[in-house]
C-alpha cells in the first residue's frame, strides 16, 4: 500500500516537473507570437517579455507587412511546390528502384544499394559546390525541376528504407500475381505498392521534413533574386537589410511555424511512426 | 519472374539512377578531383597537387572551427541523449498527460534550423541585455552555450521518441522476473532496461553525433560564426571559404577542407557504430 502511494507521489512530482519543462519548451514560440502583435517601436529588449498593451498593440499590421512587402505568399508557394513535387518523385522512383534491386539480386544492384547507404553519411558541404555547378549546367536551377536534384540527393535514405521493407514481402504473393497474368508494372502497382503503404508514409514524412526546411541546397541552386523558399526568405530578411524590422520578421516566423504546427497536430500519429520506422531501419 | 523483371530496368531503376548520378555520384567524384586543383568554376581547374590540403591544415580558422565543433559535439551529444533518455523513462511510467508532453517535446523538430536559430537569437539577446552582458555577436561563450541549448531544444524530442519505442519493446516478462528476484528500480534500469535498449542508443548516438558535427543552418542563423569566426563550426567554415573569401585559390582550399570534413565524419560514424553495436543484446 505504501509502495503504491509513494509511486503515486513520484508520478505527481514528474507531472509537475514535465509541465514546467513543457512550458519552457513552448515559451520561445510564444514570445515570438506576442511580439508579432506589437508596434515596431515597442519591440525592445526591455519590453520583449511583456504582453502587448493598448498602446503597443499593432493588430495584424505586421502580418500584412510580411505578406505584402516581403513576398511571403510567393515563397510559401515555392516551398510547397518544391516539397510536394520532390516527395512525390522520391516516393515513386525510389520505391520502384528499391523493389527492383531487392528482387534482381546481381552485383550491379548491390553496388547501387551500397552507394545509396554511403551517400547518407556524406556531408552536404562535400558536394555543394560541384552540385550547384552541375545543376546550373543542365538547367535544373528553378523551383519547377529542382525536384530532380532532391530525388538524387534523397535517394540514399529512401532506397535504403524501401529495401529494408521490400525484403520482408513474401515472394509467393508476387508469384501469384505473375501466374494470374500480371506483368511487373502491374505486380508493382497492384500488389507491392499497397503492401509498402506504411513505409511510403514514413519516407514521405522524413523527406518532407527535410525538403521543407532545407536552406543550403536551394540557396546554392536557385537564383535568390528570382526565387526564394521560406528558409531563404527568412535568411534574406536578416542578411540584406541595414536595420531589421523586427515586427514583420516575427510575423513571418509565425506564418512559417503555424502551417507546420497544424500539419503536425493533424498527422501526429504518422509523423511519430515515421520517425521510429526511419530510426529502426537506419 | 526475375527474367521478365530484368527487362524493365529502364523503367524501374533508370530514373533514380540518373538523378542519383547527377545529384550525388558526379558531384562527389568531381569534388574529390577538384580538391587537388585551383579553380573558380568546374571548367577552369588546374592541377596543383596536395597544396590545397597543406594550406587547409595550416588555416587557423579551420583548426579553430574543428576544435570548436568537437567541443560542441561532445557536450551536445551527451546532454541530448541523457535528457532524452530520462524524459523517455518518465513518459513510459504511464503518468497523466503523457501524450501532450510527447507532442510538445517533439514539436521543435519540425521547425527548420534557420527559423529556430532566429527565434533563439532574439530570445538569448534579450536575456543577455537584461543581465547586462554583451550580445551574441560579441560573446563567444554565450554563442557556444546558445548553440548547445538550441540543439538540445530541437533534438531531445526526436531522440525521446526513439528511446520510448525502445523502452516499450522491453519484454514485461523480464521486468517481472527482475521484480521477483528482488531488483530495485535502479538495478532494473541498469541491468535490464539499458542493455535491452542498446540498439536505440546506437541509433540516437549516431544521429546526434553526425547531426551535431554537420550542423550548419543553426550555426549560420544563431551566431553566423561571430565574433570574428570564434563560433564558426566546420560546415560554416567550409561554406565561408567557398563563398565569402576573395581570391581564386580559396575554392580549391574549401574543397580540400570538405574532403577532410567528409573523412572525419565517416571515421566518427564507423568508430561509434562499431563501439556501441558490440554492446547490443541479441533478442
Amino acid at each position: 500500500m505504501s509502495n503504491a502511494k509513494s509511486r503515486q507521489g513520484l508520478n505527481m512530482f514528474f507531472t509537475v516537473l514535465l509541465t514546467v519543462l513543457a512550458v519552457l519548451y513552448v515559451y520561445p514560440a510564444f514570445m515570438i507570437l506576442i511580439n508579432s502583435f506589437k508596434v515596431e517601436t515597442a519591440i525592445s529588449t526591455s519590453t520583449v517579455f511583456q504582453l502587448p498593451t493598448a498602446d503597443t498593440f499593432a493588430g495584424l499590421a505586421n502580418y500584412v507587412a510580411a505578406v505584402v512587402s516581403q513576398g511571403f505568399l510567393q515563397s510559401f508557394f515555392y516551398s510547397a511546390f518544391i516539397t510536394v513535387s520532390a516527395v512525390a518523385l522520391i516516393l515513386l522512383c525510389c520505391s520502384m528502384c528499391a523493389w527492383y534491386i531487392t528482387r534482381v539480386d546481381n552485383p550491379f544492384c548491390k553496388a547501387i544499394y551500397y552507394l545509396c547507404v554511403f551517400s547518407m553519411v556524406v556531408p552536404f558541404q562535400m558536394v555543394m559546390f560541384t552540385l550547384a555547378q552541375t545543376a546550373d549546367g543542365i538547367k535544373l536551377n528553378n523551383p519547377y525541376n529542382i525536384c530532380i536534384i532532391y530525388l538524387g540527393f534523397g535517394a540514399g535514405l529512401a532506397v535504403f528504407m524501401f529495401c529494408g521493407f521490400a525484403k520482408t514481402i513474401p515472394l509467393e504473393i508476387e508469384e501469384a500475381a505473375t501466374i494470374d497474368g500480371c506483368n511487373p508494372v502491374q505486380t508493382y502497382g497492384l500488389v507491392v505498392l499497397p503492401i509498402l503503404k506504411p513505409t511510403l508514409i514514413s519516407v514521405a514524412i522524413l523527406q518532407a521534413m527535410w525538403v521543407w526546411n532545407d536552406y543550403l541546397l536551394p540557396t546554392l541552386v536557385l537564383d535568390i533574386r528570382q526565387y526564394r523558399t521560406i528558409p531563404m526568405l527568412i535568411q534574406y530578411f536578416r542578411g540584406s537589410y541595414g536595420r531589421v524590422e523586427m515586427g514583420p520578421m516575427m510575423a513571418c516566423i509565425m506564418l512559417t511555424i503555424l502551417p507546420i504546427i497544424v500539419f503536425y497536430l493533424a498527422c501526429q500519429k504518422y509523423i511519430i511512426e515515421g520517425v521510429v520506422a526511419g530510426a529502426v531501419k537506419g | 519472374m526475375n527474367k521478365t523483371l530484368k527487362k524493365y530496368f529502364p523503367l524501374f531503376v533508370l530514373p533514380t539512377l540518373v538523378a542519383f548520378t547527377i545529384g550525388f555520384i558526379i558531384p562527389f567524384a568531381e569534388g574529390i578531383y577538384l580538391s587537388f586543383c585551383k579553380f573558380t568554376t568546374v571548367n577552369n581547374a588546374q592541377w596543383v597537387g596536395i597544396s590545397n590540403y597543406i594550406t587547409a591544415l595550416k588555416d587557423e580558422t579551420f583548426l579553430h572551427s574543428f576544435w570548436f565543433t568537437v567541443a560542441f559535439t561532445v557536450v551536445s551529444t551527451i546532454s541530448i541523449n541523457l535528457l532524452a533518455f530520462v524524459v523517455a523513462l518518465v513518459l513510459t511510467r504511464g503518468i497523466k498527460g503523457t501524450n501532450i508532453f510527447r507532442t510538445v517535446f517533439f514539436l521543435p523538430n519540425l521547425i527548420g534550423g534557420i527559423v529556430l536559430g532566429y527565434i533563439w537569437q532574439i530570445l538569448i539577446n534579450c536575456v543577455l541585455s537584461l543581465v547586462e552582458q554583451p550580445l551574441l555577436s560579441l560573446n563567444t561563450p554565450a554563442g557556444y552555450w546558445g548553440l548547445i541549448i538550441l540543439m538540445a531544444w530541437q533534438q531531445v524530442g526526436y531522440m525521446m521518441i526513439i528511446y520510448i519505442a525502445g523502452l516499450q519493446n522491453v519484454s514485461p516478462d523480464l521486468l517481472e522476473a527482475a521484480a521477483i528476484d528482488g531488483a530495485n528500480s535502479w538495478q532494473t534500469l541498469i541491468k535490464i532496461k539499458l542493455p535491452m535498449v542498446m540498439s536505440s542508443v546506437t541509433i540516437c548516438l549516431f544521429l546526434t553525433l553526425t547531426n551535431s558535427f554537420k550542423l550548419f543552418d543553426q550555426n549560420l542563423s544563431l551566431t553566423g560564426g561571430e565574433p570574428n569566426h570564434a563560433t564558426e563550426m566546420l560546415a560554416l567554415n567550409i561554406y565561408n571559404t567557398f563563398y565569402a573569401r576573395a581570391g581564386a585559390q580559396w575554392k580549391g582550399i574549401g574543397q580540400a577542407k570538405a574532403v577532410i570534413f567528409f573523412i572525419v565524419v565517416v571515421v566518427i560514424a564507423l568508430v561509434q557504430l562499431r563501439a556501441t553495436r558490440s554492446k547490443e543484446v541479441q533478442q
